[in-house]
């Protein structure tokens, strides 16, 4: 089972980091939204998959009896996807915003903040 | 099992059953005062005539809170506080040691800086726009960063601090700051994403995201885990973070798009926090591995001072020279990490204090500057002489200060890391400092002449810039944070103690752990249900 979800990790980080090596942000956008994915995944495979065994303790016990399915990844999951659910979209609105200002999704083209034609600083007075 | 019946169980095998002494909640005082007063700030949005001062008051308390945590574990050593009275392993712990506390300390220093010199520069639509809110709530994220105990909370709190810089670096959405931005924003968070991976693979092979339990832990799965691997990863994601070359790209094409406060608060206390982690993590978790890489993280921290300094001399732009200048900055503070001896991590994180204090308030001074010779451009600067002499005082205790010469702050630690490199034979590394050191010197000696001593020579008459005088807040927050600059380069015992201190406290771990885990305490049934999956198989 974890040989299964570690190569699907596998896969979701090589699409993830293809689509961030694109030039065009909005495919790099895709890519950060796969990625957080791909650690999401990560995160549940290394809890170590244990199917079918609710982590419920019965009402005469005060421990598990048997081995359990392992909550604890599932609580950081959760807490990685809110985060990183609320970045993409902060992120999808950035991008959409410098796009209607500069005109371009072409991170070479991109070149307010730096620019190619900056005066080089004085050599004398 | 809706009944009330009382279970049998003993308590104390997993809760804290003694409330802790009331001086122990200043731990967590200073983010609980930074997010009460962040609400007050986004309820009070649109009065931006009464926000400042709620803000500011919020500022003061903090600093006061972290003055308070310093002086506790000055006095009483690490202060360990666990949520929801589970015992260590199982609550998310907060522990400050000296480390976290000084870290929090400066941060609240600067942070208050920030918030004085926004009074004058942040104009009512920026307030309007939340700036304080982002302020308070970015601060909380940093402080918090600097005290959590726990792995996975560090993540939450590096999350919790870039979208507070977010919002602080897109105010006002001018064309320049959109470009940056998306940078910034889109490389800070592979970065932290990067960083949750490598605590995804933590917590799979030890089991515990308590930073204290991995750290007694990691010895035991040491032969077993791949630790090097993970420690490798966490080194590269804190080192974006924290702008090493060569992940550091985003940093010169984003610092100098925001405000000038922004800009300032960012230079000072935001890579700071990715070199916190990297301390925390390669001393007190994988101080083995540290010893493994560090002579990788002895050539990345010279290739980033020597390229940081070569930056800045060949930047037109003041504002881009300093942040060439932060990186350079970076370079000085890992190469304590690399050294890992007493006097180099004492070094380290002596520079790491100074260089909070400098770069803001060098991005302060730029902002006067640039507002006085209506632009940055240092082709086009000149005549501040004439018409401001105190501020080319303040201006040349500043460059010094950057550049390392004495009598000020920056000269302490340099002498620190050289003196520690030469003791390893790393006659290299101290090459590398001492050439920064002189890169620099020319650099900001460069900006100096041309922006103090040369005549103004565009053509436009002086009438352009008569403006009013510099407001008090904004000549308040930067005489402040250079005098402190100054009292501590004229007078460093005591700064050295306390790091010196530090140094001791990072290189014997055992310390922070005991602290988490006191001896009389019973140890708690299990490690968790990761390592019984683990023994199931």
């Amino acid at each position: 089972m974890e040989t299964a979800m570690a190569v699907l990790t596998g896969l979701f980080f090589a699409t993830s980091l293809y689509l961030m090596l694109s030039k065009h942000i909005i495919r790099v956008l895709l890519g950060v939204a796969v990625l957080g994915n791909a650690v999401n995944l990560t995160i549940f495979t290394t809890g170590r998959l244990t199917r079918e065994i609710p982590p419920i303790i019965p009402d005469d016990a005060v421990v598990p009896i048997d081995a359990i399915a392992n909550p604890l990844p599932q609580a950081l999951v959760l807490t990685a996807i809110v985060i990183s659910f609320s970045f993409f979209a902060f992120l999808l609105v950035l991008v959409f915003r410098s796009y209607q200002e500069l005109g371009t999704d072409d991170t070479d083209e991109m070149r307010e903040a730096e620019p190619v034609d900056e005066p080089a600083p004085p050599l004398g007075y | 099992m809706a009944t009330s019946t009382a279970p049998s169980v003993d308590l104390a095998d997993a809760m804290v059953m003694t409330p802790p002494p009331m001086a122990d909640y200043l731990v967590v005082a200073p983010l609980a005062i930074g997010f009460v007063f962040g609400a007050l700030c986004l309820m009070t949005r649109k009065n931006t005539t009464r926000q400042p001062f709620i803000a500011i008051t919020g500022l003061v308390l903090m600093l006061a809170a972290d003055i308070g945590l310093f002086w506790h574990v000055l006095q009483n050593g690490t202060v360990v506080m666990t949520m929801g009275r589970w015992l260590p392993p199982f609550g998310i712990t907060f522990a400050a040691d000296m480390l976290g506390a000084v870290f929090a300390l400066i941060g609240g220093i600067v942070g208050l800086a920030g918030g004085v010199y926004a009074l004058d520069d942040v104009n009512q639509t920026g307030r309007r726009y939340g700036f304080y809110p982002f302020l308070l709530l970015m601060m909380s994220g940093i402080t918090a960063a600097f005290l959590t105990g726990d792995i996975f909370n560090l993540y939450v709190w590096f999350e919790v601090l870039l979208i507070g810089s977010f919002g602080l670096l897109v105010l006002g959405s001018e064309r320049e700051q959109l470009d940056g931005a998306t940078k910034y924003a889109l490389l800070n968070l592979l970065a932290t994403t990067l960083f949750l991976l490598a605590v995804a693979y933590l917590y799979g092979t030890v089991g515990s995201l308590n930073m204290a339990d991995i750290s007694r832990k990691a010895a035991s799965v040491r032969d077993t885990g791949p630790l090097f691997t993970i420690a490798a990863l966490f080194l590269f994601a804190f080192a974006m973070k924290a702008a090493a070359f060569p992940v550091n790209f985003w940093l010169p094409a984003s610092y100098h798009t925001p405000r000038i406060v922004v800009s300032g608060l960012f230079a000072g206390l935001l890579t700071k926090v990715g070199i916190y982690a990297l301390l925390r993590i390669f001393l007190t978790l994988f101080d083995v591995e540290r010893d493994m890489l560090a002579g990788a993280i002895a050539v990345i921290a010279a290739v980033t001072m020597v390229t940081g300094a070569m930056g800045a001399l060949a930047q037109n732009d003041i504002r881009r020279q300093l942040g060439y200048l932060v990186i350079s900055g970076i370079g000085m503070m890992l190469a304590g990490l690399a050294l890992g001896s007493r006097t180099g991590l004492s070094g380290g994180v002596f520079y790491a204090a100074h260089s909070m204090v400098v770069m803001t308030a060098l991005y302060f001074l730029a902002g006067i500057m640039g507002e006085r010779m209506n632009g940055f451009a240092l082709n086009k600067a000149g005549g501040l002489y004439s018409r401001m002499p105190w501020l080319a005082a303040l201006a040349l205790v500043l460059f010094l200060s950057v550049s390392g010469l004495p009598p000020f702050s920056g000269l302490w630690p340099k002498a620190y890391l050289v003196k520690a490199s030469l003791d390893v034979g790393a006659w290299w590394l101290a090459f590398a400092i001492l050439l920064t050191g002189l890169l620099t010197t020319i650099a900001v000696g460069r900006t100096f002449a041309f922006s103090f001593w040369r005549e103004r020579n565009d053509g436009e008459a002086e009438t352009v810039s008569t403006k009013g005088a510099v407001s008090g807040a904004v000549v308040g927050s930067l005489v402040g944070l250079t005098l402190l600059t100054v009292a501590v380069g004229v007078y460093p015992e005591p700064v050295i103690r306390v790091t010196d201190r530090i140094a001791g406290e990072l290189l014997a771990p055992t310390g922070y752990v005991d602290s988490v885990f006191p001896a009389d305490m019973t140890p708690a049934p299990g490690d968790g249900a990761a390592q019984e999956g683990e023994t199931q198989q």
